[in-house]
């Protein structure tokens, strides 16, 4: 039993009783806490291990939020399970297509060009109205999760839908290592490193970044989804870029290319937003200075800095 | 192939408007875009807070302009204050940003936006203003009976020109331009030469910030100042830099114009491929279907090196 697996553990349990004994704001805060860290980490498996600089990963998380409304709505399908599977397809589909053509870029292009493909599909849910432009859609019908024809969880009881987030969580953990440890991981830290090197061992560094595009966007998408369903609403502000830019913050701030960094990042963020916004209106004033701070002198995050053991 | 007809009712003149238009967007777009692509060329440094600039210029000409009852005298003001604004800002942050990867300018940049942006609505508050058009360039030129094309916007066009060839000059037939041009080039090499490169940089650096404020200084006549401009101009001019390639003043101009066409014209045609019909409302769009077109192409872009 080693330290680092007690302290998971102990982290696990204190996550799994923590709503019985909280007031419910904090327990739908720590849903927020658990969606973003999903998206963050999604995200890490791009900058972090493949070393792509994406300003545009908002676009899958809003995109799936609004297969959601959109299917929910507009086309009145209402089971769980199939809005998730629609959702998730449309996303990772799109995922391809816009992978396919930005991996073809590096450096500085792909930052510009992944920004700029997120605000296409930005401009398209703001200017027309597909899905009601720039107020965007409420979702009335939050559907309900079905196991074998019994209703398991009630999405609308914050207690259900968060230990929703938080079995999502621990399954996007799971596999994250699991993608990490494996042959595709040692390649994409290859690529990272080096890609003419990894080029030359015999691996088309092309495709697997775009695999590697394709999973990312796919786990935005569960983001997406989750946070679709605990806010009933979606807006053009979900695919924007400073959704992505907030998310690329807590992927640094946590520590980039560590399994437990992006979450770190989030509850750190989300919890000195939580604080700001009540003390002060002008509350980025000091998001951004902070952000500034850490670029300058936690280039590799807390979890680097304190040692944690989070790795 | 499904047959691909244009439908419009536009006569020789409308065109003709719309084509002014197109070219003056496009001038002003170049502006920008000049500033941020020369600081990628030169200096390796992706500055996401360049459209802040943008949006400062267009406030701080609108609020001088309140204070001082005339324009030009705001915009002369307006012009040292970004320059002097450029020195501190590259001397206490920016250089920072020459020794560190993409990810962190990024990051850094990225806050600087949200700095910025508290700041104007600390200072400014967020509602929307316009400046009126001053007063030696106040009137329109009658085309027929019913339209007219205002004054300002030609004047715009050619201060725009004025510029552009300014900078082209400068850059490529002067010996401060050669020595720019040396430093991008082999940053040690120049200094060993005994140019003092963190001069010039800092010069270069303050020179295109003040390029992006002046065109948000000369834009707000003719569009309002509001508190998200920043950021739509940004994304735009990082689609010229993306086409006509990064570090190219050229491919800044050719795409600011390709640009400038497609939006302009975007907005008053309605194009139809087949049945399917791409309405005016999607003209937002036109631009990142150009910049696909262009990268499964050329992925540097027109003018960019390998």
């Amino acid at each position: 039993m080693s330290p680092i697996f007690l302290s998971r553990v102990g982290c696990l349990l204190g996550l799994i009783i923590f709503p019985f004994f909280a007031d419910q704001f904090y327990i739908q805060f720590v849903s927020k806490v658990l969606i973003m860290a999903i998206l963050a980490s999604s995200l890490n498996l791009l900058v972090g291990y493949t070393g792509l600089v994406s300003l545009g990963h908002a676009a899958f998380y809003g995109l799936a939020g609004y297969a959601l409304a959109i299917a929910t709505t507009q086309y009145a399908i209402t089971g769980f399970w199939i809005n998730l599977f629609v959702s998730l397809t449309v996303t990772s589909i799109l995922g391809f297509f816009i992978g396919a053509l930005v991996v073809r870029t590096r450096g500085i292009y792909f930052i510009m060009v992944t920004l700029a493909f997120a605000q296409l599909l930005f401009f398209i849910f703001h200017d027309t109205d597909i899905a009601g432009g720039s107020d965007g859609v409420y979702i009335y019908n939050i559907p309900q999760v079905t196991f074998f024809g019994y209703n398991a969880l009630n999405l609308s009881n914050p207690t259900e839908f968060y230990f929703l987030s938080l079995i999502t969580f621990i399954l996007v953990i799971f596999s994250i290592d699991r993608i990490t440890k494996s042959l595709f991981g040692q390649v994409i830290s290859g690529i990272k490193i080096n890609e003419s090197r990894v080029e030359s061992l015999g691996f088309q560094a092309k495709y697997y970044k775009l695999t590697c595009f394709v999973i990312s966007s796919f786990i935005a998408a569960l983001a997406g989804f989750l946070a679709a369903l605990q806010f009933g609403l979606v807006n053009p502000d979900m695919l924007g870029w400073h959704m992505s830019g907030g998310a690329l913050v807590m992927v640094l701030l946590g520590g980039m290319g560590t399994l437990f960094g992006p979450t770190v990042g989030a509850l750190v963020m989300l919890t000195l937003e939580l604080i700001l916004q009540s003390l002060t209106n002008h509350w980025q004033i000091f998001v951004g200075s902070i952000v500034i701070l850490v670029a300058i002198f936690l280039p590799n995050g807390i979890v680097s800095a304190l040692r944690l053991p989070y790795k | 192939m499904p047959m691909m007809t244009v439908s419009h009712d536009m006569d020789f003149v409308t065109f003709a408007i719309q084509l002014l238009n197109a070219v003056q967007y496009g001038f002003l777009l170049f502006l920008v875009a000049s500033g941020l692509t020369l600081i990628f060329g030169i200096m390796g440094v992706i500055n996401l807070s360049h459209g802040s600039f943008y949006m400062i210029g267009a406030y701080l000409a609108w609020s001088l302009t309140d204070l001082s009852g005339n324009f030009w005298i705001a915009v002369i003001c307006a012009f040292a204050i970004s320059v002097i604004l450029g020195l501190f800002l590259e001397k206490y942050l920016f250089s920072y940003l020459y020794r560190v990867d993409h990810l962190r300018q990024v990051l850094m940049t990225y806050g600087l936006i949200l700095v910025i942006d508290s700041l104007r609505s600390l200072i400014w508050g967020d509602d929307v203003h316009g400046v009126e058009i001053p007063s030696i360039f106040n009137g329109t030129i009658q085309i027929t009976e019913t339209l007219s094309y205002p004054i300002y916007r030609i004047a715009l066009s050619a201060i725009c020109l004025l510029i552009a060839l300014g900078l082209y000059i400068l850059i490529g037939k002067t010996k401060l331009g050669m020595t720019i041009r040396a430093g991008s080039f082999d940053r040690e090499m120049t200094q060993a030469l005994g140019i003092n490169i963190t001069i010039l940089y800092r010069l270069v650096f303050s020179f295109g910030i003040a390029l992006a404020a002046f065109a948000g200084m000369i834009a707000a006549p003719v569009s309002s100042v509001f508190p998200g401009m920043g950021d739509q101009i940004l994304i735009v001019s990082f689609i010229v830099v993306v086409i006509g390639g990064i570090g190219s003043l050229k491919g800044a101009m050719l795409a600011a114009m390709l640009i400038g066409l497609v939006d302009t014209f975007g907005k008053v045609v309605e194009v139809r491929v087949g049945t399917l019909s791409l309405l005016p409302e999607l003209s937002g769009v036109s631009l990142y279907l150009l910049m696909a077109i262009v990268l499964i192409w050329r992925p540097q872009g027109i003018f960019g090196g390998k």
